[in-house]
C-alpha cells in the first residue's frame, strides 16, 4: 500500500522488538466477540488511476458553477479565486500542520491568524475576531449564547429574513438551554416587527442584512432601541463581500457581528467546508465570552515579538463543562484562504469586486424585471435580489435547469409552504452579459 | 486577626462582622502566573460553598468557594488591571472579596494555620 | 604565468570563529526570513487582483453605502507569494517531520484526495442546486456513508457535523432527543471519564446534561467499581473514548455498554481514537448507540493548522430516528433502474416516515470538501488497507513504547494501541519538566508529543507515531528520545529549560499574551491613545 511505508520484514523485525509473536497479540485488549475474523465486507486497495476513475466520474455527475450561467446565492456565492490562494493553502507547511498549540514551530500560522483577525474585525467595524468558526450559521449560532451569557438574560429575538438554516442551527444549539429563541414573520420589507419584540428581557436582537431576500437595513435605529433595553444586537451576514460596499455591522451599532466568509477565498465546495466569522466590540466582558481560538501577540524570551494562542481558559480543553463552547477543530485552512484572498484584494481590490457585483446584480435586476409578469420586490440590495415569478419558482428552476441554465433559489426552498412564487436571485463578478442574456431568454421561455 | 483556611484553599481573616477572602499563598503558585480573576457584583449574597469568583492562569481555570454566609460588600478590583497581585501578595493585597458573615459560628468548622499546613504536606 | 585575477577564497579562512555571531540587521538568518504583518507592509491602495472598472452608474443600495476608509492593506501578487512563503516556512508539518501528537493522528496527507477535491464537479458546486444537477454529489455522500457504515457496523450516519465536537454534540443531541421523545425526563446526568477530552463535558453540558466523572484505575481504564456505583435511573448514557486517551482499549467495554443500557442510558463513543482499530474492530459489535468519525484523523484529511474537519456521526437503531436535517433521501427503485437522490431540508419533506430530527446542525449538508478527500482516502486503502492502517498504528506505537519504556516512564503496564503514554516520574529531581522536554524536541527536529493530557497521569506525554512513519524514521526518533532522557538525567537542566534555541522564535511569553491581550493590530496613532 503505497502510503504505508513498511514492508513485511520491518513488521516482523518491530514485533520481535516488541516481544510479541504476531500482530494479533497487541489487541487481545478487544473482547474475542467483537475481534472480527476477516475483512469488512468493502473493495479491496486500488492504485492512484484506479481512484482518480471512480472519484472523476462521480464528479461528471455533477453541473458545476462554472460551467452554465450560474445565479445562485442565498448563503454561498461564487466568485472568481486568484491561482495564489490555492497555490499558498497548498503548502506543506500550511497544509499539513495541527493546531498552532506549539508556538516556536506555529509562527506561520500563528501570524495568519492574527492577521485574519484584523483583517475580519476591519471588515465589520468591531474590535476583536476569532480565528474563525465552521461557518456562518454556527457563528450565529455561538453569538445567542454569548449574547445570553454577557447579558445574563435568556431571550434571543431572530428577524424572520435571517437565512432560515442559521435560525434552525441556532435553535438547535439554543435547544437545551435556558435561551428561548423567538422569531419574526418573514417578509421583504423592514425591520418594524423586530423592533416591536424588543423589551427589558431580551439578550438580544439577530438581524441579516443583506437578508435571505437580499434587502439592506440600517441598524441604527433597531440598536439604539436594543440597547436602551440592555440587549445585545447581533449582525449576521451571509456574503462578504457585502462588506466592501456597505456599512459595517459595527459602524452601525452592532455588538456583535457574524457572517459566512465563504465569499473570500474558498469556494462553493457543495456546502462546506467553509469559515464562520465572528467579531464583536471590547466592551464589557465580551472577549472573555467568545468561543473559539484567539491568536494573540506576545514576544518570545529575546523579546522578539511573536504569536501565540491565548484566552484558552475559555475554551473546552481548559474549562471543560463550563467552557464558552464545545468547539475545538475550527476552519483554520478556510481562514487561510480567506486571509489571502482579502490580502490580494486590500481595500482598493475589496472595493471594485463589491462594486462589480452590485453594478451587475442591478443589471440582472433590470432586464429581468423587466419580463412581462416578473417583479423586483427589493427597495435596495447588494448582490442578490428576490423576484415574484407568475409561477411557483421551484418548478421555474427545474424548468431552467433542465436547458442548462441555474437560476436562482426558489424561496420555498428554504421556507416550505411559503413563498411559493419568490426566486432568490445572485448575480457576482463572474456572471458575464451573456450569461444575463441567455438567463433572461430562457426566463422568458419557461414562463 | 487569626487566619483560617478552608479544604479548597481559600484563607479568611475577619474584623467584627466582616471577613475578607483570598486565595492561599499555596494555592496561588499551583495555579501559576494569574493572568485573570473574575470577581462577582458587590451586594450578592452568598451561602457557604457557593462558587462566587473564577481564578485564571494560563492554562488553568479554578473555581473559588464562599467559606461562609454572608453578603458581599466589598470587592478588590485591582486585581482587574493586576492579577498577578494574587501571585506577589496572595494572602495580603491580593484578597478577592469583603463579605459581612451572616453565621459567625460557621468559621468554627475552618482550620487554622498548622491544619492548613498539614492538610497541603 | 598567466595570472587569473578573479581568483577569490572557495574555503573559509583558518582560525575563523564560526559561532556565537548574534543578531543580523535585518532580522532575517538565512533562510529564514523576518516577515512584518500585512499592515505593516501593504496600503489600502495597493492590490494584488486586476478587475474591469465599474461602469460607476448604478446603485440600489438604499443610502447605506459605506463611506468611511476600511482600512485594509493589499499586496501585489509577488508581495504575497513572499508574504505567506516566508510565514510557512516558520511552521512544523507533517511534511517535514514525525508530529507525534497524542489524540491528533497526524499521519501522511495523500495528494490525490487533494486533487480530487479540486475537481470542478465537487469543488464548484452550490448546495442549493437543484437535485438532478448534483446526482454526483448525493452519491459521494451515499458512498462515503456506506464504507463509514461497513467500517462501524452501525445502520445509520449523520454526515452533517463539521467536526469532531460537532459530531460529539450531534450524538449527544441524538441520545438527548431519544430521551424525551420516551419521556425519560429524569435521566440528565452523563458518565464522563477523568481521562476524557474536554470536549465531551463541554459538549454533554450544551445539550442541557450534567456532567459525573468516573475515576481510572490503577491500569488506565475505567474505574468498573466506581462505574457501577454511579448507575442510576437519572443516567442520561456515558461518554466514552476507546482506544482511550491513555492509549489503551476499555477491555470491560461490552460490560460497559451494557451496564449503561441495562440502566437505561446510551452509549457515546468519543471516536477520535478510531484510527488504532478501523478494519479489525466495529463500535457496533462494541454495544455503541452513537459515534462521530473525525475524518480528518482516521481517514487523513489535512488538518491545515486547526481545521476544517469533518465528524460524520454514526447512530444505533435507537437513535437514527432522531438524526439532524438534512436528510439525504434515496429511491434506489425508480423506474429509471438508477438511484435517484435528494436532499430533504424540513420534517414536513419526510413522507411521513417515522422520523424525528432534533433539528439542523449548520446551514448546509456537511463538509464535502472532507468527504471527497475521505472517501478517496478510503477507495485507496480498501479493507485490506485500513485494516493494515490499524496494525502499523498500533505496532508502531508499541515499538516506540518498547524503544523508550527503559529510559522513560510509562504511565500503565502493558502493550499500548496506536499511542503511547509516558509520564513525568523519569524526570523527577532532574529539574526538568514535561514541558522542557518537549521543548528540546523542537530542537532535536521533532514536534513534540501531546503533553499534560490525559489529565489522570502526571506530566503526561503522549505519543503517537501513526502508520505512516518507517522503521527508519521511528528508529531515528528512539535514538533522539533516549539520548535526551539520558541528558536530562544527567543534569543537563540548563539545555532543557533554554529550549527551543534552535526555532524560528525562542520559548513566548504567554502570560503577558493573556495578562495583556492584544487580538489584533492596531494602527500606531490608535494604539498610543
Amino acid at each position: 500500500m503505497r502510503y504505508l511505508p513498511h514492508i513485511d520484514s520491518d513488521r516482523k523485525a518491530m514485533l520481535e522488538a516488541i516481544g510479541v509473536a504476531s500482530i494479533d497479540d497487541l489487541f487481545t485488549d478487544v473482547p474475542e466477540a467483537a475481534r472480527l475474523k476477516g475483512l469488512v465486507d468493502l473493495p479491496l486497495k486500488q492504485g492512484e488511476l484506479a481512484v482518480e476513475r471512480a472519484m472523476s466520474a462521480m464528479a461528471s455527475k455533477n453541473i458545476s458553477a462554472g460551467s452554465v450561467p450560474f445565479f445562485v446565492g442565498a448563503g454561498a456565492y461564487r466568485h472568481h479565486i486568484p491561482a495564489t490562494v490555492d497555490h499558498l493553502i497548498q503548502r506543506s507547511e500550511f497544509l499539513t500542520a495541527y493546531t498552532p498549540y506549539q508556538p516556536e514551530i506555529s509562527q506561520g500560522t500563528l501570524q495568519t491568524l492574527f492577521e485574519f483577525q484584523t483583517q475580519v474585525a476591519l471588515l465589520t467595524g468591531m474590535d476583536v475576531a476569532n480565528a474563525s468558526m465552521y461557518d456562518g450559521s454556527t457563528a450565529c449560532a455561538e453569538a445567542v449564547m454569548m449574547a445570553a451569557r454577557v447579558t445574563k438574560r435568556d431571550k434571543a429575538v431572530m428577524a424572520g429574513t435571517v437565512h432560515p438554516h442559521y435560525v434552525e442551527a441556532s435553535k438547535t444549539l439554543a435547544k437545551y438551554s435556558d435561551v428561548e429563541i423567538a422569531v419574526t414573520q418573514p417578509s421583504v420589507g423592514g425591520l418594524d416587527e423586530l423592533i416591536a419584540a424588543i423589551d427589558e428581557t431580551t439578550a438580544c436582537v439577530v438581524v441579516q442584512t443583506p437578508d435571505i431576500f437580499g434587502q439592506l437595513h440600517d441598524l441604527r435605529a433597531i440598536s439604539e432601541i436594543a440597547h436602551a433595553k440592555g440587549a445585545l444586537v447581533i449582525a449576521v451576514f451571509t456574503e462578504t463581500v457585502s462588506l466592501g460596499l456597505v456599512e459595517a455591522p459595527g459602524d452601525m451599532g452592532a455588538d456583535i457581528a457574524v457572517g459566512e466568509g465563504q465569499s473570500i477565498g474558498v469556494g462553493l465546495n457543495f456546502g462546506g467546508p467553509y469559515v464562520g466569522l465572528f467579531a464583536c466590540k471590547n466592551e464589557r466582558n465580551f472577549i472573555r465570552q467568545m468561543p473559539g481560538r484567539l491568536a494573540g501577540e506576545t514576544v518570545d524570551a529575546d523579546g522578539r515579538r511573536g504569536y501565540v494562542l491565548t484566552l484558552s481558559t475559555r475554551e473546552q480543553h481548559i474549562r471543560r463543562e463550563k467552557a464558552t463552547s464545545n468547539i475545538c477543530t475550527n476552519a483554520g485552512l478556510c481562514s487561510l484562504a480567506f486571509t489571502i484572498h482579502m490580502t490580494l484584494l486590500g481595500e482598493a481590490g475589496l472595493r471594485t469586486l463589491a462594486r462589480l457585483n452590485h453594478e451587475t446584480a442591478c443589471e440582472l435586476a433590470d432586464r429581468l424585471g423587466s419580463i412581462e409578469g416578473v417583479e423586483v420586490l427589493n427597495s435596495s440590495f447588494f448582490n442578490e435580489f428576490t423576484l415574484r415569478l407568475p409561477k411557483p419558482a421551484a418548478e421555474v428552476v427545474d424548468e431552467l435547469a433542465r436547458i442548462g441554465v441555474l437560476g436562482g433559489v426558489p424561496a420555498s426552498r428554504l421556507y416550505p409552504g411559503q413563498f411559493e412564487d419568490l426566486l432568490l436571485v445572485t448575480a457576482t463578478e463572474t456572471n458575464t452579459e451573456s450569461d444575463m442574456i441567455v438567463f433572461e431568454k430562457a426566463l422568458r421561455g419557461v414562463l | 486577626m487569626t487566619t483560617r483556611y478552608t479544604e479548597d484553599h481559600e484563607w479568611i481573616t475577619v474584623d467584627g462582622d466582616v471577613a475578607t477572602v483570598g486565595i492561599t499563598v499555596h494555592a496561588a503558585e499551583q495555579l501559576g502566573d494569574v493572568v485573570f480573576v473574575e470577581l462577582p457584583d458587590t451586594g450578592k449574597t452568598l451561602a457557604k460553598g457557593d462558587e462566587f469568583a473564577v481564578v485564571e492562569s494560563v492554562k488553568a481555570a479554578s473555581e473559588v468557594y464562599a467559606p461562609i454566609d454572608g453578603e458581599i460588600i466589598a470587592i478588590n478590583s485591582v486585581l482587574d488591571d493586576a492579577p498577578a497581585t494574587v501571585n506577589e501578595d496572595a494572602a495580603g493585597a491580593g484578597w478577592f472579596v469583603k463579605i459581612k458573615m451572616s453565621d459567625a459560628s460557621q468559621l468554627d468548622g475552618l482550620m487554622d494555620e498548622a491544619a492548613y499546613n498539614a492538610h497541603i504536606a | 604565468m598567466a595570472m587569473n585575477t578573479q581568483g577569490r577564497p572557495t574555503r573559509m579562512a583558518e582560525n575563523v570563529a564560526t559561532g556565537g555571531y548574534g543578531d543580523t540587521v535585518s532580522g532575517s538568518r538565512g533562510l529564514e526570513q523576518a516577515e512584518p504583518l500585512i499592515f505593516e507592509r501593504g496600503g489600502v491602495e495597493n492590490t494584488g487582483v486586476d478587475f474591469p472598472a465599474p461602469k460607476g452608474s448604478k446603485t440600489r443600495l438604499g443610502g447605506l453605502e459605506r463611506t468611511a476608509p476600511i482600512g485594509l492593506p493589499g499586496l501585489s501578487e509577488p508581495e504575497t507569494m513572499r508574504h505567506y512563503v516566508r510565514l510557512s516556512r516558520k511552521n512544523y508539518a507533517i511534511d517535514l517531520g514525525l508530529y507525534p501528537l497524542g489524540s491528533c493522528t497526524m499521519k501522511h496527507n495523500p495528494r490525490l484526495n487533494e486533487k480530487v477535491a479540486r475537481m470542478p464537479g465537487f469543488a464548484d458546486v452550490h448546495p442549493l442546486q437543484p437535485a438532478s444537477t448534483v446526482q454526483g454529489a448525493y452519491e459521494v455522500m451515499d458512498v462515503l456513508a456506506h464504507w463509514l457504515l461497513k467500517l462501524t457496523g452501525m445502520p445509520a450516519v449523520a454526515l452533517s457535523p463539521k467536526a469532531g465536537a460537532h459530531g460529539e454534540f450531534c450524538g449527544m443531541m441524538a441520545i438527548r432527543a431519544r430521551l424525551d421523545a420516551d419521556g425519560e425526563t429524569g435521566r440528565r446526568r452523563v458518565l464522563v471519564p477523568e481521562s476524557a477530552h474536554g470536549t465531551n463535558p463541554a459538549t454533554a453540558v450544551q445539550c442541557g446534561f450534567t456532567v459525573d466523572e468516573i475515576p481510572a484505575d490503577a491500569g488506565g481504564r475505567v474505574d468498573m467499581a466506581a462505574l457501577k456505583a454511579k448507575l442510576g435511573d437519572d443516567v442520561a448514557g456515558i461518554m466514552l473514548t476507546n482506544p482511550n486517551t491513555c492509549g489503551l482499549f476499555e477491555r470491560d467495554i461490552r460490560e460497559i455498554a451494557d451496564l449503561i443500557h441495562g440502566c437505561g442510558g446510551y452509549f457515546y463513543c468519543d471516536g477520535a481514537n478510531f484510527n488504532a482499530i478501523v478494519g479489525r474492530v466495529r463500535p457496533g459489535d462494541l454495544g455503541v448507540d452513537a459515534m462521530h468519525i473525525n475524518l480528518h484523523k482516521t481517514f487523513s484529511t489535512p488538518h491545515g493548522g486547526g481545521g476544517p474537519g469533518a465528524g460524520p456521526t454514526v447512530l444505533s437503531e435507537a437513535l437514527a430516528p432522531f438524526a439532524p436535517l438534512p436528510l439525504l433521501m434515496i429511491d434506489r427503485d425508480n423506474p429509471k433502474g438508477m438511484a435517484i437522490m435528494h436532499m430533504a431540508e424540513h420534517e414536513s419533506e419526510l413522507d411521513g416516515k417515522d422520523l424525528h430530527p432534533f433539528g439542523r446542525m449548520a446551514a448546509f449538508h456537511g463538509q464535502m470538501g472532507m468527504f471527497t478527500r475521505a472517501l478517496t482516502y478510503m477507495m485507496s486503502h480498501g479493507s485490506d488497507g485500513l485494516k493494515q492502517v490499524a496494525d502499523d498504528a498500533v505496532l508502531n506505537a508499541n515499538y516506540i513504547l518498547a524503544g523508550l519504556k527503559g529510559v522513560m516512564t510509562q504511565a500503565f503496564e502493558g502493550h499500548c494501541m496506536h499511542e503511547a503514554l509516558f509520564d513525568d516520574r523519569f524526570l523527577k529531581g532532574t529539574g526538568v519538566t514535561t514541558l522542557d522536554f518537549a521543548k528540546a524536541m523542537i530542537d532535536e527536529g521533532y514536534h513534540p508529543m501531546t503533553m499534560y493530557f490525559p489529565l489522570v497521569v502526571h506530566g503526561a506525554m503522549l505519543i503517537e507515531p501513526t502508520e505512516t512513519e518507517s522503521k527508519g524514521g521511528l528508529d531515528r526518533f528512539i535514538e533522539v528520545m533516549e539520548s535526551l532522557a539520558l541528558a536530562a538525567k544527567a543534569g543537563e537542566t540548563a539545555r532543557f529549560q533554554a529550549a527551543p534555541v534552535h526555532a524560528p522564535l525562542k520559548r513566548l511569553d504567554e502570560t503577558r499574551a493573556a495578562r495583556q491581550p492584544v487580538l489584533r493590530w492596531t494602527p500606531a496613532a490608535d494604539a498610543a491613545e
